[in-house]
C-alpha cells in the first residue's frame, strides 16, 4: 500500500503541525509565529513541486493503512490531486502572507493563524486522499476548523453565520456521510481511479447507484455552493477577507467542487456517469447556479457579497466542464479550478485593501480609487476582466474550452449559458472598472474616503499590496504561458488524457 | 448461544476501566486540592475508586450470572457513595435520588434472578445459554438494567447527579458505572433470548428517543456541566442501537454492530472523562457553570478548551475519532441490514449533537464587555484530559487492533 510515503507524509505534516505549534506560542511572540507559519508554507510549496516534478516524471507516491477490516485510510498523489494541492500550498503563502498583514495588531491572532493553518492542512489532505473514506476525514475537519475563521471577530452577525454556516455544511457532511457508508455497503472500497468497480456492479445496482450519486451531489453541493444549497455563502463574508480569499479560492469552496470531480471521475468514472443519465442532470444544475448567481451578483451593492454570488457562478463552471462528455470539457473544468483560485484570491485581497487603507466596502465608494489605489486597482481590474473571460487571462481559457466541450459533447445549449453569463459577468464587474479608473473622486475634490488610514509608505501595507499583485501576475501568466508544461491548462490536459484513455 | 466472557472485550474493558479510573484518581487528587474540597472527604476519593474498579473487573470478567449481579450491586453502591463524597446540600439530595433509583431497578433484577435460581442449580452463563425465558422475566430485568443505565425515559436521575458530583466522580460515572448496567444487558440478552427480535427492535427506538430528547435537553441547558450530563443520555441510545442489529439479523451485519457498539463504548469512555476533566477546568477558572461565563474564556484557557474541542468531536462522531468509526460501521449495518430507520436516527442526531456542541463554543467566541476574573488551573489537570480525548481520537484511526480485540458477534 505505501509507495515512497515520506515525502506524501513531509507535506501533509509540513501544513498540519503548524497548528499545534502556533496555538503553543504564547500570543505575544509574533515574529516567532509568522518566521513559523511562513516557513512552514515555503516548505510545503516546495515538497509539492518535488511531488508535481515526480508526478509528471511517472513517480507514484502512496501510503495507507487498513484502520478497520474493509475501510483503508489512503493518501495518494495522483496528477489531479496534486493539482488541487499545488493550488492549496500556493494560495496559502499569499493568504497567509496577506493575513499578517490585514490583522496586524488586532486581538486573537494566536487562534486566527492556528486554525488557518489546520484550514489549509484540511485541504491539502483532500487534495491527496486516496478513497472516499480518506477524503470525509479531511473535508469534515475543515469544516471544523473554518468555523473559528467565520466567528473570528465574535460580533452577534459573525456569530449568526457561523450558525448558518454550520447548519448548512454539517447538514451536507452528514448526507455526504450516508452515501459514502451506502457505496461502502454496496460495493466495498472503491480507491479514487478504480472506476470498473462501480460499472461492473450490473444493472440491477443502477437505480441504488443512482440514488447515492444524489445523495452524495447534495452533500458536496453545498459546500460548492450549488443553487440552492448556497445559502451560507455570501454570509460568510462577514468573516475577515484572508478568510473569504482562502475560503471562495481554495478551502470550502473548492473542496466541494473537488469532490464533486472526485466522484464523477474517480468513483464513478466519467463513462459511468455518462451511461446513468447523471452527468445531465449536473449540467443543469451548473448552468442554472451559474446563470442564478450572475443575477443575484448584479444586484449587490457591498463588494464583497458581489464577489461572494460570483463566486456561486465561477464555481459551476467546474461543474459544468466536468458534465460535459469528453476531453475538452474536462480540461476546461480543471482548469478552471485552478485559474478560478487565482483570480478570486486577487479580487479578494484588493477588497481587503480598499476596507482596510480607505475603508471602502460599497461599490459606489469606489470613485476614482483608481488614481490613490494605483497596484490595487490594477489587480482588480486584471481579475475583473479574467472572470469576464478577456483574452489573454486565464479566464478565457476556462470559458473558450468550456465551449469548445459543449459542442463535442453535443449540447450547444451550453453555448447561450456561457454567453448570458459572460455578458452578466461584464454587466457586474465593468461598472465598478468604471468607477475605479474614470469617475471623479476625493483626489478630484469630490466626496471623501469613508475612513482612510495610512498603512504604509506605499498606498498601503507592503503585506496587503503584493500578495495582491502576485496573484493577480500568476493570473496573468497562467493564460499568456498555457502552452508551456507545468501551466494550469497543459496539467489539466494531462489529467483529460488519461481519463480518456480506455 | 453463550456470552463469551474473559475474552479480548472482556480484556478490553478492563483495560479501559483501569485507564479511566487510573486517570480520575490522579485528576482527582490534583483538582480536590485547587478547588478546595475538605481533606477528610477527599482522602476516601481513592480507597471508593479502588473499590469500583475491582468491581467493574469482575462484572466484565465473570460468566456467572450471580457473580455479575452481585459485581453491579457494589459498583451502583461505590457510585453512591462517590456521589455524596462533595457532602453538599445538592450531592445528598442527587446522591439519594440515584440510590432511589438503582435500588428500584434492583428490586426487579434481584426477584428475577432468586427466581432463576430456583429452576436451575447452575446459573453459570454457558448453562445459561440452553434456558428459555419468558418474555416477562426478560422485560423486568431489561426495565432494571435499563434505570441503572439512564436510559430514555428512565434518565431522570443522571443530569442532577452529574451536576452536583464531583468532576472527578462524573468522568467514572458516565464513563463506566452506566456501561456496566449495559454491559450486563447485552449479556443477558444474547444468553438468554437471542430470539428476541421484537423486544430488540422496541429498545432501539428507546434508544432513539434518547438520542433525540437527550441531544434536545443537552441544547437548552443554561449550565455546561447540564449539557455534558444531557449528552450521555443521548450516547447511550447509541449505545441501545445494537440490540436491534444484533438480533435477527446477518452475520454480517451482526459482526459490524457489535464492534461498532463497543468501539463506541471505548471512545465514549474516554472522550466523555475528558470531556468532564475539561469542563472541571473551565467552571474552576471562570468561578462559575453558566454558558455565559465562557465569553472570553478561550483566550486564557486555551488548553482546556482544545481538550473539550476534541473530546466533543468524538462525541459527535466527526473523524478523525473513536465516535467517527464507530458510526461509520453502525450506519454500515444499518444499510446492509436494511433497518433505514436507524439511519435516519443517526443522522438527526448528528445534527443535534452539533447544535448543541456548537452552542457552547459559540459563548466562546462572544468577545467579552468587561474582563472577568480567572484563575488559571494547573496544567496537569489538562494534559491528563488531553491524553485521554487523544486516546478517544486515536481509536479512530487505529480502529483494527481494538476491533480485533472485540472480536465477532456471540
Amino acid at each position: 500500500m505505501s509507495d515512497n510515503p515520506g515525502l506524501l507524509l513531509a507535506t501533509l505534516a509540513a501544513s498540519l503541525l503548524v497548528a499545534p505549534v502556533i496555538f503553543l506560542l504564547p500570543e505575544r511572540a509574533w515574529l516567532a509565529r509568522t518566521a513559523f507559519n511562513l516557513g512552514a508554507a515555503l516548505l510545503k510549496l516546495g515538497l509539492v513541486a518535488l511531488m508535481v516534478w515526480g508526478v509528471a516524471r511517472g513517480e507514484n507516491y502512496a501510503f495507507g493503512f487498513t484502520v478497520v477490516e474493509g475501510v483503508s485510510f489512503q493518501l495518494r498523489a495522483d496528477p489531479l490531486g496534486i493539482m488541487f494541492a499545488g493550488l492549496s500550498s500556493l494560495l496559502w503563502l499569499f493568504t497567509t502572507l496577506y493575513a499578517i498583514g490585514y490583522l496586524e495588531g488586532s486581538d486573537n491572532r494566536k487562534r486566527f493563524f492556528g486554525f488557518f493553518s489546520l484550514c489549509v492542512a484540511s485541504t491539502l489532505g483532500i487534495a491527496l486522499a486516496g478513497n472516499l473514506f480518506t477524503f470525509l476525514l479531511f473535508y469534515e475537519l475543515l469544516t471544523l476548523s473554518t468555523y473559528p475563521l467565520v466567528v473570528h471577530r465574535g460580533t452577534p452577525k459573525a456569530l449568526a453565520s457561523g450558525a448558518t454556516y454550520l447548519r448548512y455544511t454539517v447538514s451536507g457532511g452528514v448526507l455526504l456521510l450516508i452515501g459514502v457508508v451506502a457505496l461502502h455497503a454496496l460495493a466495498g472500497e472503491v480507491n479514487f481511479g478504480q472506476r470498473e468497480v462501480l460499472a461492473d456492479l450490473g444493472p440491477d445496482y443502477h437505480p441504488w447507484l443512482i440514488g447515492i450519486f444524489v445523495l452524495m451531489m447534495v452533500g458536496l453541493g453545498v459546500k460548492a455552493a450549488l443553487v440552492p444549497l448556497h445559502g451560507w455563502l455570501p454570509q460568510a463574508m462577514v468573516a475577515p477577507a484572508p478568510v473569504s480569499a482562502l475560503l471562495h479560492a481554495v478551502a470550502v469552496v473548492k473542496a466541494g467542487a473537488f469532490g464533486i470531480v472526485r466522484v464523477v471521475y474517480d468513483v464513478y468514472g466519467i463513462a459511468f456517469s455518462f451511461e446513468l443519465g447523471l452527468l445531465t442532470g449536473l449540467a443543469i444544475i451548473a448552468s442554472f447556479t451559474i446563470l442564478y448567481g450572475s443575477l443575484r451578483a448584479l444586484a449587490q451593492v457591498d463588494i464583497k457579497r458581489r464577489l461572494a454570488f460570483s463566486t456561486v457562478s465561477q464555481v459551476s463552471y467546474i461543474m459544468l466542464g466536468i458534465s460535459l462528455f469528453g476531453p475538452m470539457g474536462t480540461v476546461a473544468g480543471l482548469a478552471h479550478l485552478l485559474h478560478q483560485g487565482l483570480m478570486k484570491v486577487t479580487l479578494f485581497f484588493c477588497a481587503g485593501n480598499y476596507a482596510e487603507e480607505l475603508g471602502i466596502h460599497r461599490i459606489d465608494e469606489l470613485d476614482g480609487v483608481g488614481r490613490r489605489m494605483p497596484g490595487t486597482s490594477l489587480a482588480f481590474t486584471l481579475g475583473a476582466l479574467g472572470m469576464i473571460g478577456i483574452p489573454p487571462l486565464v479566464g478565457f481559457l476556462s470559458k473558450w474550452y468550456l465551449g469548445m466541450g459543449a459542442i463535442q459533447a453535443g449540447m450547444p445549449w451550453v453555448i447561450a449559458v456561457l454567453v448570458a453569463s459572460s455578458l452578466l459577468n461584464a454587466a457586474y464587474f465593468l461598472p465598478i472598472l468604471y468607477r475605479l479608473w474614470f469617475k471623479p473622486g476625493p483626489l478630484e475634490g469630490v466626496g471623501e474616503w469613508p475612513h482612510e488610514q495610512r498603512l504604509g509608505r506605499l498606498e498601503t501595507s507592503g503585506w496587503l499590496l503584493w500578495p495582491a499583485l502576485a496573484t493577480a501576475a500568476f493570473s496573468l501568466l497562467a493564460g499568456i504561458f498555457a502552452g508551456l508544461p507545468f501551466s494550469p491548462l497543459s496539467w489539466a490536459s494531462l489529467i483529460a488524457l488519461q481519463e480518456y484513455l480506455p | 448461544m453463550p456470552f463469551p466472557h474473559a475474552d479480548g472485550l472482556a480484556l478490553l474493558l478492563i483495560a479501559l476501566t483501569t485507564l479511566v479510573i487510573g486517570a480520575s484518581a490522579l485528576h482527582g487528587m490534583r483538582y480536590l486540592r485547587e478547588s478546595g474540597a475538605p481533606r477528610r472527604r477527599s482522602l476516601l476519593l481513592w480507597p471508593l475508586l479502588a473499590m469500583l474498579w475491582l468491581a467493574l473487573s469482575t462484572l466484565f470478567a465473570s460468566a456467572h450470572l450471580v457473580i455479575q449481579y452481585l459485581a453491579l450491586e457494589v459498583t451502583a453502591l461505590c457510585a453512591v457513595a462517590l456521589m455524596l463524597l462533595p457532602g453538599s446540600q445538592a450531592s445528598k439530595e442527587a446522591g439519594r435520588r440515584y440510590l432511589l433509583c438503582t435500588l428500584s431497578g434492583s428490586l426487579l433484577i434481584l426477584p428475577a434472578v432468586v427466581w432463576l435460581a430456583s429452576r436451575h442449580d447452575d446459573l453459570s452463563m454457558a448453562a445459561l445459554a440452553q434456558v428459555e425465558v419468558a418474555p416477562l422475566w426478560l422485560a423486568a430485568v431489561t426495565a432494571g438494567l435499563l434505570i441503572k443505565m439512564a436510559a430514555f425515559p428512565l434518565h431522570g436521575w443522571l443530569p442532577p447527579a452529574h451536576a452536583a458530583a464531583w468532576v472527578s466522580v462524573s468522568t467514572v460515572h458516565a464513563a463506566l458505572v452506566i456501561k456496566a448496567a449495559f454491559f450486563m444487558a447485552v449479556s443477558l440478552w444474547t444468553t438468554l433470548a437471542p430470539e428476541a427480535v421484537g423486544g430488540a427492535q422496541l429498545l432501539g427506538w428507546l434508544g432513539a428517543a434518547a438520542i433525540i430528547w437527550g441531544s434536545l435537553l443537552a441544547w437548552r441547558q443554561s449550565e455546561l456541566k447540564s449539557v455534558v450530563a444531557y449528552s450521555t443520555v443521548a450516547q447511550v441510545g447509541y449505545l441501545l442501537l445494537l440490540f436491534p442489529l444484533l438480533f435477527g439479523t446477518t452475520g454480517e451485519v451482526a459482526a459490524l454492530a457489535w464492534q461498532s457498539t463497543w468501539l463506541l463504548v471505548v471512545s465514549h469512555a474516554l472522550a466523555k472523562a475528558a470531556m468532564f476533566m475539561a469542563t472541571g477546568s473551565l467552571v474552576l477558572a471562570m468561578g462559575r457553570g453558566d454558558l455565559q461565563g465562557l465569553s472570553g474564556v478561550g483566550q486564557r484557557l486555551p488548553l482546556s478548551l482544545l481538550v473539550f474541542g476534541l473530546a466533543a468531536v468524538s462525541l459527535l462522531g466527526l473523524p478523525p475519532s473513536g465516535g467517527f468509526t464507530a458510526k461509520w460501521m453502525l450506519l454500515h449495518a444499518a444499510i446492509i441490514a436494511e433497518q433505514w430507520q436507524w439511519v435516519l436516527v443517526v443522522g438527526l442526531g448528528t445534527l443535534l449533537g452539533a447544535a448543541y456542541i456548537f452552542r457552547v463554543f459559540r459563548y466562546c467566541f462572544i468577545v467579552p464587555e468587561n474582563e472577568q476574573e480567572i484563575r488559571v488551573p494547573p496544567v496537569t489537570l489538562d494534559v491528563i484530559a488531553l491524553l485521554l480525548a487523544l486516546g478517544a481520537m486515536g481509536v479512530g484511526l487505529a480502529a483494527a487492533p481494538v476491533v480485533a480485540l472485540i472480536g465477532g458477534a456471540p
